[in-house]
């Protein structure tokens, strides 16, 4: 007998939170992340009714579309989600706001408009599937890519790369996290934890981007094994992958070798770090790309920042519920605005 | 008794720099002039600049009631020696030039055929405030005191302005009545004399009227249509519709416990504010931004994006020079087409054009009803001039039109469709009007969520690239543009039967052209007139056109772009237009009008 499927405190099952089948390449990072994403919703028993998914454009922002088909969901325009989350979070506060956005939709586009809403601290889950290129215009460098990255054309980066996790602690994002695409054991609590968080809690998960990802150098993709990938050169065949796990424990580092052969070296905080000391978590960042590793885990954690909308004093009612009677002021406050308009 | 032959019929142009404090003083003495019951407008013509660079401020004083910028000017007061050397030529021949002689007037500044009154202004001041930077606002006051002698301005009026502007500061009152009054006496002391026109009171005159800018009837408007979530970046001319909902949001949408039924947020550049208002619309709220040309440049993308992912939002445009930075703080209407056809792609939207007070507040609030019913952005096209003079006014008045929140389907909506064997289909065109349903997320039922993008998707939301539902939602975006065409306000049409000539214009236009018209009319031309107040055109505009033979269109922009619309949608009938143009920054007058449209018909007889 087949055994019954698991259900969660809302009595739903995980197939529930299911989304459209998925377009990305086969065995893209950003699929294991969709699915980590997915279970968080599922183990957390959050309604999906009461999340709005929303995005900007590139292969990490069509994939709200991919988990949790009964919620809303928002492709915007490439950069521009962090506003337009902003906005609709104004509009109605009282639903969860997920958004999944690129390395180059939020560290180049994007990059103010995200910025300032870690600054006002508006309640978002917020998972950046960093894969150190432009997956969807076809493999250019994005602002998290590492100097002495190598494009296929053979364009050397020798600009420093943006470390998403430490901006958003200085600009004041409340849950900052960093894990990696296939880790799920790490990824789907760490989700967990934000969407349980109310502020902005940003996620940056490295996540492959299996076909052009490719380039030698890269801290996220050392060393090409030449041949391997050289159909994609020529034509458009985009080779089949498996998803690459991860599993290790806090306090160790782990090496992954991702599709291409390169290696990268992840480490684990350990149960000893204190995540909610902000002069530490910068260090700690600097301190791991020293040596040439990704720290991962919760980086830095404030829960005593109140959100945007709390900030604002907004009434408990969704703002995009208020009718008329809300809404329009009486006649009577008319005819005094005009008599002042007399004097 | 003054020799005077013009009773309330006065254009004075106060000249000074900005930073000086002349702001308070202009508005002393324009209000002064609007307590006595005179019908008067002011405009201001200020740099683009914080301190020193050259402010004209001219108010027109006009029994008549015509509020345009008149054409000529009558008193100059010549207070900006930067300017003076062009100023003096600004005055019409027999008109006054007012100066402060306490020092030598320049030989290079006299000219004839005007009347020169000279008075010590700094001097007066010295003696009057201690030495500190108010000496040289006070200054401006000893002006208003001289104006008001020369024009029969009476002091208690004055005082009357100065109470209902500083009432809880008398300190305040008393130091600029002081400086007033050294004006006003020392004019009377010399015995001055001017013999050109005079200012009565006239009983009840402004009863009922109320003066403002169209930025706050906006902003009231705004506030009364819904507005509640306001989203917006510092331009000129539009920062001060958002600073006054600052103002207005608070006090007349009050909660019982505190907590805001609203949220305005200064956005960190306007590529935010549109896309924030973009985020609040599709989630349900009433949202808006205010901005001016280079404001809606950048938001481009998102007005697309509204357009075609038909998400109801709300722009408020404030037109002034451009192209790029332009003159910034100068008025035009030159951003027509940039609004019309925002974005790229095939877009085109719905613009509320005002063109007085009421109707700024008026489309204020009906552009939130617009835009929900029709779930697209909608843009209120208003000007400079408009959005930052004061203008006399009837008071505003609410109609009782109830909000439209358009076809917004509830989870309970949604219950009974499906009882009804109905499916919710997010950008299917039921009704055959082009205007699909919407849900709103937060929607509980289970049908009701759906995926909002601006690539390519078919009638149900679904991501799709596929020929036909790409054209079948382009097309019905077409048809929900012509079902707007039946809904925007209708233009204002003034026309008398057998008259042959035309004259059309829209917002900020519309005064200095009901003027014009009767300055035609006393010179053997007459005309009828259509104000266009909306885009998409309206059947009444075809109709307008047609039945005349020459019509004039008038615009405040260098390339005729209305004309260039109604060309485009109605080619048959653009050989009858010819087009009015003034583009110079300044608010249109009626006399250049008059110029144009006179050399226009010489022309065209000639021709
Ligand atoms: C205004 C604008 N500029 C450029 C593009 C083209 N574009 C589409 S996706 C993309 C980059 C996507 O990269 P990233 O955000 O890193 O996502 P990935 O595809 O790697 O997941 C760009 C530049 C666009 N859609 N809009
Ligand atoms: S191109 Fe890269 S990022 Fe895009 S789907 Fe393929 S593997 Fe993923």
């Amino acid at each position: 007998m087949a055994e019954a499927a698991k259900i969660n405190r809302l009595n739903m099952t995980e197939k529930e939170y299911d989304g459209a089948p998925s377009t990305m390449c086969k065995g893209c990072g950003h699929d294991a992340i969709s699915a980590s994403v997915q279970r968080a919703y599922w183990e957390s028993s959050i309604d999906p009714r009461k999340v709005v998914k929303l995005s900007g454009i590139g292969c990490s922002s069509k994939t709200p579309a991919y988990f949790m088909s009964q919620s809303f969901g928002f492709n915007a325009v490439h950069g521009r989600m962090s506003a337009v989350a902003t906005g609709a979070n104004l509009a109605n506060h009282t639903l969860m706001p997920i958004g999944v956005s690129g390395d180059g939709d939020t560290s180049a586009i994007g990059l103010g408009n995200f910025c300032h809403m870690m600054r006002r601290n508006v309640n978002i889950t917020y998972i950046i599937e960093n894969n150190g290129v432009y997956g969807l215009t076809k493999g250019q460098f994005s602002a998290t890519a590492d100097v002495g990255s190598v494009m296929k054309g053979g364009k050397v980066n020798d600009i420093p790369a943006i470390d998403l996790a430490e901006l958003a602690i200085t600009l004041g994002a409340t849950y900052i996290a960093r894990s990696f695409s296939g880790d799920r054991k790490q990824l789907a609590p760490l989700v967990q934890g934000a969407l349980a968080h109310k502020g902005s809690a940003i996620l940056d998960v490295i996540s492959p981007c299996v076909t052009f990802n490719n380039h030698e150098g890269s801290t996220k993709s050392l060393k090409y094994v030449k041949g391997h990938l050289d159909p994609i050169h020529d034509l458009d065949f985009v080779p089949p992958y498996e998803n690459i796990e991860a599993d290790y424990d806090e306090g160790t580092d782990h090496e992954v070798k991702m599709h291409d052969g390169s290696r990268i070296v992840l480490h684990k905080l350990g149960k000893d770090y204190d995540p909610t000391n902000k002069a530490n978590a910068i260090q700690a960042i600097h301190a791991s790309i020293a040596e040439g590793k990704f720290l991962t885990g919760l980086i830095f954690y404030n829960p005593n920042r109140k959100s945007f909308t709390d900030e604002l004093g907004l009434c408990d009612m969704p703002l995009a519920d208020l009718g008329q009677d809300m809404l329009q002021p009486p006649v009577e406050a008319l005819e005094r605005i005009n008599s002042d308009l007399m004097k | 008794m003054l020799d005077t032959p013009l009773i309330n019929d006065l254009s004075i142009c106060v000249a000074t720099e900005n930073g000086s404090g002349s702001a308070s003083s202009n508005n002393i003495l324009f209000k002064a002039i609007f307590k006595m019951g005179i019908p008067c407008s002011s405009k201001n013509m200020f740099p683009s600049n914080i301190q020193g660079l050259p402010t004209w401020y001219q108010i027109r004083a006009n029994a008549d009631g015509y509020l345009s910028r008149k054409d000529v000017i009558d008193v100059m007061v010549m207070f900006n020696d930067a300017t003076a050397a062009k100023d003096i030529y600004r005055v019409r021949d027999g008109g006054i030039i007012l100066y402060d002689d306490s020092t030598p007037l320049s030989p290079t500044l006299k000219r004839d055929g005007v009347q020169y009154i000279g008075f010590p202004a700094n001097k007066l001041v010295a003696k009057l405030v201690p030495a500190s930077p108010l000496r040289a606002k006070q200054r401006n006051m000893v002006y208003v005191g001289a104006l008001a002698y020369l024009f029969g301005i009476d002091m208690s009026v004055i005082k009357a302005v100065l109470e209902d502007t500083f009432g809880k500061k008398p300190a305040v009152i008393e130091s600029n009545l002081v400086c007033i009054d050294a004006g006003y006496q020392y004019c009377k002391e010399q015995n001055f004399k001017q013999n050109i026109a005079r200012l009565e009171p006239i009983p009840n005159g402004n009863k009922g009227k109320i003066i403002t800018e169209g930025n706050t009837a906006a902003a009231i408007g705004a506030v009364y249509g819904g507005a509640s979530v306001i989203c917006w970046y510092p331009i000129t001319p539009s920062s001060s519709l958002a600073e006054s909902m600052e103002y207005y949001l608070p006090r007349l949408r009050k909660q019982v416990d505190g907590k805001k039924a609203y949220a305005i947020v200064q956005a960190e550049d306007e590529i935010a504010s549109a896309s924030m208002i973009v985020g609040a619309g599709w989630a349900g709220a009433r949202s808006m931004t205010s901005t001016s040309g280079p404001g809606v440049s950048l938001m481009n993308e998102s007005i697309g994006l509204a357009y075609y992912a038909e998400i109801p939002c709300v722009f408020f445009i404030i037109q002034r020079g451009g192209p790029s930075t332009g003159l910034p703080t100068r008025t035009q209407q030159a951003d027509i087409s940039l609004m019309y056809g925002a974005s790229h792609g095939d877009t085109r939207h719905i613009l509320l054009i005002p063109h007085d007070m009421n109707s700024c507040f008026d489309f204020a609030r009906q552009s939130f009803n617009y835009a929900d019913r029709f779930q697209a952005p909608v843009f209120v096209a208003m000007d400079l001039d408009l959005g930052m003079n004061l203008w006399s006014s009837e008071p505003l008045k609410l109609n009782a039109e109830q909000y439209d929140w358009g076809k917004r389907l509830s989870a309970q909506d949604l219950d009974e469709w499906t009882k009804a064997g109905k499916k919710f289909r997010r950008y299917f065109d039921q009704d055959g009007d082009g205007i699909p349903y919407r849900t709103v997320p937060g929607n509980e039922n289970r049908l009701a969520s759906f995926f909002t993008r601006g690539s390519g998707h078919d009638a149900d939301a679904k991501y799709s690239e596929d020929e036909h539902d790409y054209k079948y939602i382009l097309d019905r975006l077409k048809k929900k543009h012509d079902t707007a065409r039946k809904f925007v306000p209708k233009p204002i049409i003034e026309k008398e039967r057998g008259v042959k000539t035309g004259i059309i214009c829209y917002g900020s236009s519309y005064e200095p052209v009901r003027e014009a018209r009767d300055r035609l009319k006393a010179r053997g031309l007459k005309t009828n007139h259509m104000l266009i107040r909306a885009l998409p055109l309206t059947s009444e505009v075809r109709d307008f056109i047609a039945e005349h033979d020459t019509v004039y269109l008038v615009e405040q922009n260098r390339d005729a772009q209305m004309a260039a619309i109604i060309k485009d949608e109605m080619p048959e009938l653009g050989a009858k237009l010819t087009s009015i143009l003034v583009y110079n920054g300044l608010p249109v007058t009626a006399g250049e009008v008059v110029q144009q449209i006179f050399e226009a018909a010489k022309t065209a007889k000639t021709a």
